[in-house]
């Protein structure tokens, strides 16, 4: 399995990082992002927005990840795919800053992040949403989006003014509520929702982010047949300007989804490529979709 | 038809038409019951104290066993100002705000890291520390004696505090109150909104951009600035600091007050300070030796059954 993956070679740098390298040399990180559409407009359709090379993490003797080299395009629509313990879950710990890599490095729209902390990388665009819900229990869903909106806009520790007082900002919590069908139980406490209410939220407050790239851990994980038609209506809907990684192991689901896909294996990526490649890769075939380990989890 | 998130969102800071009307009370309150003026300036101070333990554990969930420590700074830094440096109150409070508000950011590196349990024995080793400190400067402190014959001039130049207590319920009661609008300020800001969502939960807090640190050590700072400044308020008004504002009953006492009035609502602090004087009166007046026995019981009470229901006993009966 090693050699195997070995064997794939690591991703060339794409020209697009090096417009993104200049683009946020020359401007602040919030800036960035804007600028990067513009130039992107101008000069490269495609730029690179998320790169991972060569990382590496090691916790004692286990190697959970191995030599991890990813690359999201913007408005990128790319699933992680592989089997239990293949890494998936370490590797976004990685990527959002829960974790430290032992080797490799991370950039974001140009910048190193490799070193950054958590909150700091949000506020660079990189977002990412939990494979089990990670709530605010005590705030109603208006209040969370209220509050990540404000935070978003630098205004978190402003404490003289009042939650929502910019009509900006409830006009933003408004829209948010309304796309992600939301409205209804708005004022409802968070810990009273449904379960197909608090993935939705779960995926609202992450966009309200507004963040550049958006990393997806299972988002349909667990929602009943009934809610997630709705669910999927909403994770479609995205915004094409974000760049999405998806992680998720309901393949109906990442094969309407994504337009690219890296499938892990033991730590390592095994491969990459567009879906049918994919689809058709008899060692893809071999180690992941040939276990049934997929419908071990129907 | 439905309302938007705009008023929505306004209405939730607004003052509910109650909240005045208690203010009002609270302010004529020393009028009507002039017999109790120190007892109601006991409860003013004790609901301040209670406010600022409310902002860390009720608003951000950072669970403290010595708020006395910043409690007992306020008081001794307010009776050695007025002892040593100059008797005007006011200059005495803003100095032992200040104070405590640089102990509180030094203390607030101690509790970042660790569990519930590492927070709960720092901060009472923090008192500890404090209390005994006090005892051995005795130089300065007056030691286990404490530190007497703080005299106090006159509120702004013209209120004297006499024996009635009248002018110290008053300064205490303009003192928590103007403490009190900031703080309900800030729970209703953005700011509040984040403290709010460390406390819920630290994880996503993070992963939505919050510098989770940075807001635990600035409401820290706050909430040991304004135990100081209830703390000053009782040296100032009793003309008194000893040891004893730096004992654990203190902690536990504020934190039971909290208890009793209830978490993460500003007036939590206020109705439990009400609740636990009468009480304390009321009870130390019937049975002077076994009053504990009895608080002790309504608390076990009041935390088993909930509070909500303590309150509406026509539930009781109900499945």
């Amino acid at each position: 399995m090693r050699a195997s993956a070995q064997l794939v070679p690591a991703l060339v740098t794409s020209p697009g990082s090096a417009i993104a390298e200049s683009a946020s040399t020359a401007l602040p990180p919030e800036g960035a992002h804007f600028a990067l559409g513009r130039l992107g407009g101008k000069t490269m359709t495609n730029p690179t927005v998320l790169a991972a090379h060569g990382l590496v993490k090691r916790f004692g003797g286990i190697t959970a990840t191995d030599k991890v080299t990813l690359e999201l395009k913007r408005g990128a629509r790319h699933a992680l795919i592989g089997p239990n313990g293949a890494g998936k879950t370490t590797l976004v710990n990685l990527l959002t800053g829960v974790l430290d890599p032992t080797e490799g490095s991370i950039t974001l729209l140009g910048e190193d992040i490799t070193r950054l902390a958590p909150h700091q990388r949000v506020r660079r665009g990189l977002v990412r949403t939990f494979q089990i819900n990670q709530l605010f229990n005590s705030m109603t869903p208006l209040q969370t989006l209220a509050m990540v909106i404000s935070q978003r806009d630098g205004l978190g520790a402003s404490w003289w003014q009042t939650l929502g007082k910019s009509a900006d900002i409830s006009a933003r919590c408004d829209h948010l509520l309304e796309q992600f069908h939301l409205t209804d139980v708005m004022h409802q406490r968070t810990e009273l929702l449904a379960y197909g209410k608090r993935r939705l939220l779960e995926i609202a407050i992450a966009l309200a982010c507004q963040p550049s790239v958006l990393l997806l851990d299972e988002p349909v994980a667990g929602v009943p047949a009934g809610e997630r038609e709705e669910l999927l209506q909403t994770v479609a809907a995205l915004p094409s300007d974000v760049s999405v990684l998806l992680i998720e192991h309901d393949m109906d689901l990442v094969f309407s989804f994504a337009t690219r896909m890296t499938v892990m294996v033991n730590g390592a990526v095994l491969t990459e490529g567009d879906p049918e490649t994919i689809a058709n890769d008899p060692r893809v075939k071999a180690v992941y979709l040939g276990t049934g380990e997929e419908h071990a989890h129907d | 038809m439905k309302t938007t998130a705009h008023e929505a969102l306004r209405a939730l800071s607004r003052p509910k038409a109650w909240e005045p009307v208690l203010w009002l009370l609270a302010f004529a309150a020393p009028l009507v019951l002039s017999r109790h003026a120190l007892m109601i300036n006991e409860i003013v101070i004790f609901a301040l104290f209670a406010i600022s333990l409310d902002l860390i554990l009720g608003y951000t969930g950072i669970v403290s066993l010595g708020h006395a420590a910043f409690f007992g700074m306020g008081a001794y830094a307010a009776a050695l100002f007025a002892k040593l440096v100059h008797p005007d109150p006011i200059l005495g409070l803003v100095f032992a705000m200040a104070v405590s508000t640089v102990l509180g950011a030094v203390c607030s590196l101690t509790i970042m890291r660790g569990t519930d349990l590492t927070r709960l024995m720092v901060t009472l080793g923090m008192a500890l520390i404090l209390m005994e400190l006090a005892n051995k400067l005795d130089w300065l402190t007056g030691g286990a004696d404490g530190l007497q014959g703080v005299v106090m001039a006159p509120v702004l130049g013209r209120f004297e505090f006499g024996l009635s207590g009248t002018t110290a319920v008053y300064y205490s009661l303009c003192v928590t109150l103007l403490l009190f609008l900031l703080v309900r300020r800030l729970v209703f800001s953005p700011y509040g909104a984040t403290l709010m969502a460390v406390r819920d939960n630290r994880l996503r807090a993070m992963a939505i951009g919050i510098p989770v640190s940075a807001r635990l050590s600035t409401i820290y700072t706050i909430a040991a600035a304004i135990a100081g400044a209830s703390g000053a308020l009782l040296a100032q008004t009793t003309g008194f600091a000893s040891l004893d504002v730096f004992e654990f009953h203190r902690s536990a006492d504020v934190m039971l007050l909290l208890v009793i009035g209830g978490t993460g609502w500003l007036y939590g602090g206020i109705a439990g300070a009400v609740v636990f004087k009468i009480m304390y009166d009321l009870l130390s007046s019937v049975t002077p030796q076994y009053w504990t026995f009895w608080i002790g019981l309504f608390l076990v009470v009041l935390v088993m059954v909930g509070r909500q229901r303590l309150m509406r006993p026509w539930t009781w009966m109900r499945k």
